[in-house]
């Protein structure tokens, strides 16, 4: 388990590491795991924009290829 | 008379009217707050409250069988085209809210007629604290008539209409009835009835009623655009 | 363009948060009371503040919409409150565990703010059912704007009827972060509201931002005259 005694440097105030830093870590372990959560949501978000960009890539390429096939024998014969 | 006011009178006058042929809220209101009453005394397991507890349930039972007519306040207009009536007039559309809040506060204060005695005859053990009380009532009910008012004329335009006043309007009134219960809570008490920071209560209550007639009748004329 | 500026903000927001952590256990004094469950306040009553004032900030941008029907006031407003929500979650929690900690008692209510923060909780959960219950959504904007204003209204009355409601014989056992602290605890916590609130206003940019690249594809598919997938949200305002 992640000891906060790791994080402390030599002149810290002395941690009393009983019953408190259970309940002070829980804390910011729920901060953070909102956040994270979040993040992963986002994640989800962005993926489906990029997937639905490119899809809409592939149909404009498409449809310019349709397209491009005709004007430009026109223009070479013109 | 200037139109709004003509208009205030008259959508009033229809709106008392209507229930006074029809009675449709009013006696339901008043047979749910008695069933109620019934209710927490078989809940509660008690056959005399007072203080605090006589507070609770009389707030409580109030409130719930008020959400029962803030239901239904605007259903006549939603069927019968009033608000496109109120749509066209040269009118300012807050009389609207104005005319309907009043309504509501007469039918709440009907409902206090009979619903308060009847309390009284249950459950306490002096009317004596029903006087003052009657002050509570007044500015509480003004409260409940104004944000009822707001939250209904919202919720008929919508889906699922008789979920959404208890959702949304109960959270709104809490301040209100801590407000309420508060001031009436030493009223009921066993002694005799007390004052204990009764002014500041009615000031709350008077707060709370300014606040949300005055963001009602300004943000009302937004509901009825089409 | 709602991604500008979102880069500078990050970073400051990162650099802000691991400054208050660092303050936080590697500088903050011990409370003489509440010893180390004390460090949970550095956390949540920012997140308290910042929640509340972004419900606040989610009306005032409600009475932008009113006032100039353009839709993005909607939802600059929805992003805010719904943040707000998210953090307000967080309050909670970390309020329950502070509790837990110095009461024994998951939840007390012997502690005005937070149980007037949970009543304001209660009130902007409704929000969503509200906002899904109406169909039309120009008229959806319009309603929900409404609730935000009025919800803003609610917010400083209610703090002011819970705090009076508080029975004298308890009296607040812990005062807000603000009451008699001393020097370094004062700066520890300003550097940690203000982490949170740079925190929360990334979020709110990131979320429009998110929602503005959504509206940008709608766009194009649009004029691409592509067919469009499954049915958008029926309660989230779009970004365009």
């Amino acid at each position: 388990m992640l000891s906060l005694a790791a994080l402390l440097p030599l002149g810290a105030p002395a941690l009393p590491l009983d019953e408190a830093g259970k309940y002070v870590a829980g804390a910011y372990v729920v901060f953070l795991v909102l956040i994270v959560v979040y993040v992963a949501i986002m994640a989800a978000k962005l993926q489906r924009i990029e997937r639905e960009l490119r899809e809409l890539a592939g149909f404009a390429e498409n449809r310019a290829k349709g397209e491009g096939a005709a004007p430009q024998r026109d223009e070479v014969s013109a | 008379m200037t139109p709004s006011r003509t208009a205030f009178a008259a959508i009033l006058a229809k709106d008392l009217r209507s229930e006074l042929r029809t009675l449709q809220s009013l006696p339901a209101m008043a047979l749910f707050s008695v069933t109620t009453f019934v209710i927490f005394r078989f809940g509660l397991d008690r056959t005399q409250l007072s203080g605090s507890l006589a507070a609770g349930v009389l707030w409580a039972t109030l409130l719930f069988a008020a959400v029962l007519g803030i239901n239904r306040l605007f259903v006549a207009e939603r069927e019968e085209g009033g608000f496109d009536a109120i749509r066209l007039a040269p009118i300012d559309r807050s009389v609207l809210f104005a005319a309907k809040a009043a309504a509501l506060l007469i039918y709440l204060l009907a409902l206090e007629l009979v619903a308060v005695p009847i309390f009284s005859f249950f459950f306490l053990d002096s009317a004596a604290g029903l006087v003052p009380l009657l002050a509570v009532l007044v500015l509480a009910d003004l409260g409940l008539a104004a944000t009822g008012t707001l939250i209904s004329s919202m919720a008929v335009n919508s889906r699922a209409r008789d979920l959404l006043v208890p959702l949304v309007l109960l959270p709104l009134v809490v301040p209100l009835m801590i407000a309420a219960t508060g001031a009436t809570d030493p009223l009921l008490a066993v002694g005799g009835p007390g004052y204990d920071r009764f002014g500041t209560w009615l000031m709350v209550l008077g707060l709370y009623d300014l606040i949300f007639s005055l963001v009602g009748y300004a943000v009302f004329d937004f509901l009825l655009e089409d | 363009m709602y991604g500008k500026g979102l880069r500078p903000l990050s970073i400051a927001t990162v650099a802000m948060v691991a400054l208050s952590l660092s303050l936080v256990f590697f500088y903050a004094p011990l409370d003489a009371d509440q010893g180390f469950i004390q460090k949970i306040f550095y956390l949540h009553v920012p997140l308290a503040i910042t929640a509340l004032v972004g419900f606040i900030v989610g009306g005032v941008f409600a009475i932008a919409h009113l006032r100039t029907g353009n839709r993005k006031w909607d939802a600059y407003s929805y992003v805010s409150i719904h943040m707000s929500v998210i953090f307000g979650v967080a309050v909670l929690v970390t309020g329950a565990i502070w509790a837990k900690a110095s009461w024994g008692h998951w939840w007390v209510w012997d502690e005005p703010t937070l149980v007037s923060f949970l009543i304001v909780f209660l009130m902007y959960a409704t929000y969503y059912p509200f906002r899904y219950a109406i169909e039309d959504p120009e008229r959806q904007a319009r309603y929900a704007s409404v609730f935000a204003i009025t919800a803003g209204a609610f917010v400083p009355l209610n703090f002011m009827a819970v705090r009076m409601a508080q029975s004298l014989v308890h009296p607040r056992t812990f005062g807000t972060a603000n009451g008699g602290l001393p020097g370094e605890m004062m700066l520890v916590f300003l550097c940690c509201l203000t982490a949170i609130a740079l925190l929360w206003v990334t979020l709110v940019k990131f979320e429009l931002t998110a929602k503005s690249a959504s509206g940008q594809v709608k766009r194009l598919r649009r004029a691409l005259d592509a067919p469009t997938p499954g049915a958008a949200s029926r309660i989230a305002p779009e970004v365009s």
